[in-house]
This record gives C-alpha cells, sequence and structure tokens, in this order.
C-alpha cells in the first residue's frame, strides 16, 4: 500500500519502530491536526480551509490509512507519544493543537503531557473520558449496532454522507477496514476512555475550545459539558447542522470556528 | 476412528424468530424459563451416558448469551459428566481462550477435570465465534496472539512441577505458576485446536495438536486439512499424518428408516436455521483481516441479496455440501466415506446429534442407529493410524 496514492502531499516518517504517513499542507504558524477513528480520508476539504491560513500537519495514527500498527501499540496514550515525537522530528517546539473525536482523545492526552507546549487546543466531538455513572456507557456502543445506526450517530445527514463501496477502490476499502479494526483496539476496553486522562487535564492550562456537531450522537451535549469541566480555561462551542463529524459536514464552519479561536 | 456425541445444549421454546432481533448476545433472559432449563439438562446428561453406553465418546462445547448452547461454563457440566461416566472420552471444545483473562485457572480447571475423570481429559482451546466477543467484552483485535500465548502457558503450567515459575508476556503475567493438582495424564492431557482457516490450522499441525473444523463441508475442509499436514511436515514431524490428529464435525442423524432418519435430519437443521444473527454481531472489526472484510464488504454491496440466493436451506442441500450425514445406516456410511476421501481423511467424527426439537427418544434412537450400525463399520475400515492425506 502506498500512502502517496492517497494524499499527494504526505510522507513517510519514521518514528521509531512505526512509520507514519503525514500531511503537511500551508503556510504560516504550525497546527497539528489529529484525525477521528474513521481516519483521515474524509477531512481534506477541512483541512484545506485550516492551510489557508496554518501550515498543516496532519499525520495518519499508527494503525490508520497506511501508517504502520506495531505489535506492542494498543493505547491511546501509545499514540500520544509517538505524535509527541513526531513533533520533535519535525522541529516544531509549540503548536497549535485541534484533534476530532479519537483524535481529540490523543490531543488531550498530549497537552496533558506537555502542557507547555501547546498554545491553544481545540478538540471536536472529543471522546476519551469517562464521567458518568459505570451503569450507562457515557459514548453509545458503536460495535453493537448495525452499520446505518453509527452512520445516523456520526451525521446529521446520513443519506447525503453515505458511502458508496462501489466508488472505492480496493486500497480505500481496505484502509477503511482497518482504521475500523484500530479503532476497536484502541477503544474496546476500557469502553472509549482512559480513566487516566480525566485526573490529569487540570494540568492543561491553555484555552482549550470544545466543539460539537449539534446533531452529534456519539458525544452528548452533556457529556461535553462534563468534558469541560475537566479543564481550567474552557468554552464550549456548537456547529449548526453537523453530526459527529463536524468537519466533514460542515468543514467550513468549523475550521472558521477554530481559525478564529486560534487568532 | 473414533466418534463422539455432541450436544450444544441447546434451549429452544423461544418466540417467533420475528419477535427477536438476534439469538444471540441481546435476546434477554426471561425467556429462559430455569425449570425448563434444568429439566432440559437432566435431558442432555442423560443422553450423553446414553452415548457412552453405545461405545461414543462425549465432546461438549461452550458459549455465552445464547438459547443456541446455554452451557457459558462448560467446565462445570464435565465436572458433572466425569461423575456420571466411567469410559467415555470428555471432549471440551473447547476453552475460548482468546476470551479468558487467567490463562492459569484454565491449566487448573483441566488439570481438575482431569483427575475427576482419571485420565480420560481431552482439552480443546478454541479462539471463540465472532458473536461471542461482546459477551466476553473481549478485544476483537489480536485474538490469535493472545490465544496462542495462553495455550502455551497452560501446557507449561501442566507440565512444570518443580515449583512456581513465572511468566510476562505480551498479553498475560503471573509470577507465582505452580498449579494444584497437576493433570493425570503425563505428560498433559491431549490437546485439540478448532480452526476453520488454512493459516490458523497450519499452526495447529506444526504443534502436531489434534486439528478440529467445523461444518466446512467439501468446499473447505480439504484446504485445512492441507495446511495442517504443511505445518506438521514443516515442523519435521515426518511425512505421515495419522487421522487420529484429524476431526471435523458435522450435524449426524441415523435411523433404520428413510423416514424416521428424515425426520430426524429436518430438525437437526436447526442448528443452521435457528442461528439468526445480525451483521454487526457477525463480524465484529479486527475478526478477520482488513483484506477479507474488504471483500465481504464489497461482495455484499454488489450484491445485497448474495447470501440468500441459493434460497432456504434444506437436508439435501447440507447433505450435498457436505455439513450432514443423514439417513439410513447404509446411507450414512457412503456420505461419510465419500466426504472422508474428499478431504484427504480424518480420525474423528463429532457428530452435532441433537439440536432444537430434537426429542429425547428421537436423540437416542439417532445415537444408537449410528453406534450400532454405522460406528463399527468405520471403525473397522479407518484404524486411528490411517494415513490421512496419502499423496496430498
Amino acid at each position: 500500500m502506498s500512502g502517496a496514492a492517497n494524499n499527494p502531499d504526505s510522507r513517510r516518517v519514521a518514528i521509531a519502530d512505526v512509520e507514519l504517513d503525514v500531511i503537511e499542507r500551508g503556510q504560516g504558524a504550525p497546527l497539528l491536526y489529529l484525525h477521528g477513528g474513521a481516519g483521515i480520508a474524509g477531512d481534506h476539504a477541512f483541512i484545506d480551509l485550516l492551510a489557508q491560513h496554518r501550515r498543516v500537519i496532519a499525520p495518519s495514527h499508527p494503525g490508520f490509512g497506511t501508517s504502520s500498527l506495531p505489535d506492542w501499540l494498543d493505547t491511546v496514550e501509545d499514540i500520544a507519544h509517538i505524535h509527541l515525537a513526531l513533533l520533535d522530528r519535525l522541529g516544531v517546539a509549540t503548536v497549535d493543537l485541534v484533534g476530532m473525536s479519537l483524535g481529540g482523545w490523543i490531543a488531550a492526552d498530549m497537552a496533558s503531557k506537555n502542557p507547555e507546549r501547546f498554545p491553544r487546543v481545540a478538540l471536536i466531538g472529543p471522546i476519551g473520558v469517562k464521567t458518568g455513572p459505570s451503569d450507562k456507557l457515557d459514548i453509545p456502543d458503536i460495535f453493537a449496532m448495525p452499520e446505518a445506526a453509527v452512520e445516523k450517530l456520526r451525521f446529521h445527514d446520513p443519506e447525503k454522507q453515505k458511502a458508496d463501496i462501489n466508488q472505492m477502490t480496493d486500497e480505500q476499502l481496505i484502509v477503511m477496514t482497518r482504521n475500523n479494526e484500530t479503532l476497536a483496539l484502541l477503544t474496546w476496553e476500557p469502553f472509549m476512555h482512559d480513566p487516566k486522562l480525566k485526573h490529569r487535564l487540570h494540568r492543561v492550562t491553555a484555552p482549550v475550545l470544545l466543539l460539537r456537531g449539534v446533531s452529534d450522537g456519539i458525544v452528548s451535549a452533556d457529556y461535553l459539558a462534563r468534558y469541560a469541566r475537566l479543564f481550567p480555561n474552557v468554552s464550549i462551542k456548537t456547529i449548526a447542522e453537523a453530526g459527529h463529524a463536524a468537519q466533514i459536514e460542515q468543514p467550513q464552519a468549523t475550521a472558521k470556528a477554530i481559525l478564529e479561536f486560534l487568532q | 476412528m473414533k466418534a463422539w456425541h455432541f450436544s450444544e445444549n441447546a434451549y429452544p421454546y423461544l418466540p417467533p424468530a420475528e419477535e427477536y432481533e438476534s439469538i444471540r448476545v441481546n435476546l434477554p433472559n426471561h425467556h429462559y424459563d430455569p425449570a425448563k432449563g434444568a429439566a432440559l439438562y437432566d435431558r442432555f446428561l442423560d443422553e450423553w451416558c446414553i452415548a457412552e453406553d453405545e461405545g461414543l465418546d462425549i465432546m461438549l462445547n461452550e458459549h455465552h448469551q445464547t438459547a443456541t448452547c446455554v452451557d457459558p461454563a462448560a467446565p462445570i457440566v464435565l465436572g458433572a459428566l466425569a461423575r456420571l461416566t466411567k469410559k467415555a472420552r470428555l471432549l471440551i471444545l473447547g476453552n475460548p481462550v482468546a476470551n479468558r483473562r487467567q490463562p492459569v485457572r484454565i491449566a487448573e480447571e483441566m488439570a481438575l477435570l482431569d483427575i475427576l475423570s482419571k485420565g480420560r481429559l481431552e482439552c480443546g482451546f478454541v479462539r471463540g465465534v465472532p458473536f461471542e466477543v461482546l459477551p466476553a467484552n473481549s478485544n476483537p483485535v489480536r485474538m490469535n496472539e493472545r490465544q496462542w500465548e495462553a495455550m502455551d502457558l497452560i501446557v507449561k503450567a501442566w507440565t512444570r512441577h518443580d515449583g512456581p515459575f513465572s511468566h510476562e508476556g505480551r498479553f498475560f503475567h503471573h509470577r507465582n505458576v505452580n498449579i494444584w493438582p497437576r493433570p493425570w495424564q503425563q505428560p498433559h492431557p491431549p490437546v485439540w485446536v478448532s480452526s476453520t482457516s488454512p493459516g490458523g490450522a497450519r499452526r495447529v499441525g506444526e504443534h502436531g495438536y489434534v486439528q478440529a473444523t467445523f461444518l466446512t463441508g467439501y468446499q473447505n475442509t480439504g484446504a485445512v486439512f492441507d495446511s495442517y499436514r504443511a505445518g506438521w511436515r514443516a515442523a519435521g514431524r515426518g511425512n505421515d499424518v495419522p487421522i487420529n490428529r484429524l476431526a471435523y464435525a458435522a450435524l449426524v442423524y441415523t435411523a433404520d428408516n428413510e423416514s424416521d432418519a428424515r425426520a430426524g435430519a429436518e430438525k437437526l437443521l436447526w442448528y443452521m436455521t435457528g442461528n439468526k444473527v445480525p451483521a454487526h454481531y457477525r463480524n465484529p472489526p479486527g475478526y478477520l483481516p482488513p483484506a477479507v472484510q474488504a471483500k465481504m464488504l464489497r461482495s455484499t454491496a454488489a450484491d445485497p441479496l448474495g447470501g440468500n440466493r441459493g434460497g432456504p436451506l434444506t437436508v439435501e442441500k447440507v447433505i450435498e455440501t457436505g455439513l450432514m450425514f443423514a439417513g439410513t445406516p447404509d446411507q450414512v456410511y457412503a456420505q461419510f466415506r465419500k466426504f472422508y476421501e474428499h478431504v484427504g481423511g480424518f480420525g474423528h467424527l463429532l457428530i452435532m446429534g441433537q439440536a432444537g426439537f430434537l426429542e429425547h427418544d428421537e436423540t437416542v434412537r439417532g445415537i444408537r442407529s449410528f453406534a450400532r450400525h454405522v460406528y463399527p463399520r468405520l471403525q473397522q475400515e479407518f484404524g486411528d493410524l490411517t494415513i490421512s492425506g496419502n499423496g496430498r
């Protein structure tokens, strides 16, 4: 598989024993964008909008896209360490951090480890903490429902966003299934969270923006409000006519909200 | 040749299938009547004892959160059988090692069963079917790796006798392994592994364990056995693989006359027709390699009705595809022999001999008819050390 086939401006970067596909696009102050569990393929329009104003660095996480997945790697925290090392490799000392869903979890973990490195942090529909009661899932069990039901949670208008498998190449189809496999590897248990993360986020004193599509069925408004309480300096914004994947359904509005926050 | 009576201990008293989404995972257990369930257990245990009286060996398995197999703790039922029986070999096929957190506990349970049965245990290990990952909350990714690490640790726990040893592996950690009791059989009970894919079977062959495959039919069984033999030879176990290393599970129903045989076979079909499970339980992410998953998605998208194109399952169809042997003793013998030759030979027939609404007397008739009129011919013709896959 070749990453270059999917993303003309991607390159391979070796971090320890992981081969990462990294997109770099645009000029200006650096911005690290961390994609969600569905991979980076649907995010190009959004990345382009950010890249009109910033130098966007967007890796595919280990096990996503065509980035490799070593046998030892099985947690979000492992990925946070890889991406911190990626920033070292690229010589990026400080960088604004934007993460979507699973990428929001990775971003929150990175910020808790090296808070001085991230002047501003924007998270779109982030997962990664468990704040609700033990007898109720904070995040719906996407691994125990039909695909169509998951799509309803992900999108405000699922009909419009429906993926047409017949239009996909074999390579894209394999990437899609592999992304889902890595998502399961990382989030199966504890489900969609790291029990330790919520006790570490107090270190993130930078301004944090939490964004959520108004129809997000995966990250509820209540979940996001409880997530927000874990950061000392936080604001929340809602994106209209968007579900969980706001950066796909409303790339303009989502990019605008983030760029305004980062100014 | 050995034949094993196998019953999944199904609970068939369910509402019409249209009224529930799945017979597995999320079917509410208010549908389970404890009194009826207890009566079923009395019956199934009796049937295993009758199978022993008829000279068959005994097999059982384990599933979770399902009416198709109400045996979520097979070692417990096997413990009862160890005391109820005297001579039958007792095969558990198997322990879902990829879904259990403590391999050393499995080693203990199996050693205890071997002691209770005075050396009659045959110990199987399975990865577990896809529907099992949700009941076990077990990550569907890297199950094979977990399975093999656990199996190796269990065998080590059975065979080390000089005090504690430690294991710090990729998935399991134990600092003081020193099981009591140790197994009756030396160096350890025979190990079986189920695998329905050629890749998995090769590794089983390398270890020389007994390879079992379930309902893989004419189409897929030969490739599984070929891989086993390739692994066996590659590991330096010699060119000849005896048939007692290979097992096949099929639906089997034998009766003296065709109409009784047909009636029994129709009821056995419940095994397949009753298994209503939606796609998201059948195919969790990571259970199959991405390339295989992608291929399945592609074919489903191209032909959404592909799976149902063949029309409803019939007795004829499952006999034709090698999933069932059913009929009079002569017919069952002929079907078996044809299949045996097609796949290169195997030494264990795992008889799925009870399902759904197959009543006690019908089940017993099937057991007796097979044991008395088919089994002796198979034993005479296919000795345990016959070479499998001659020329393959």
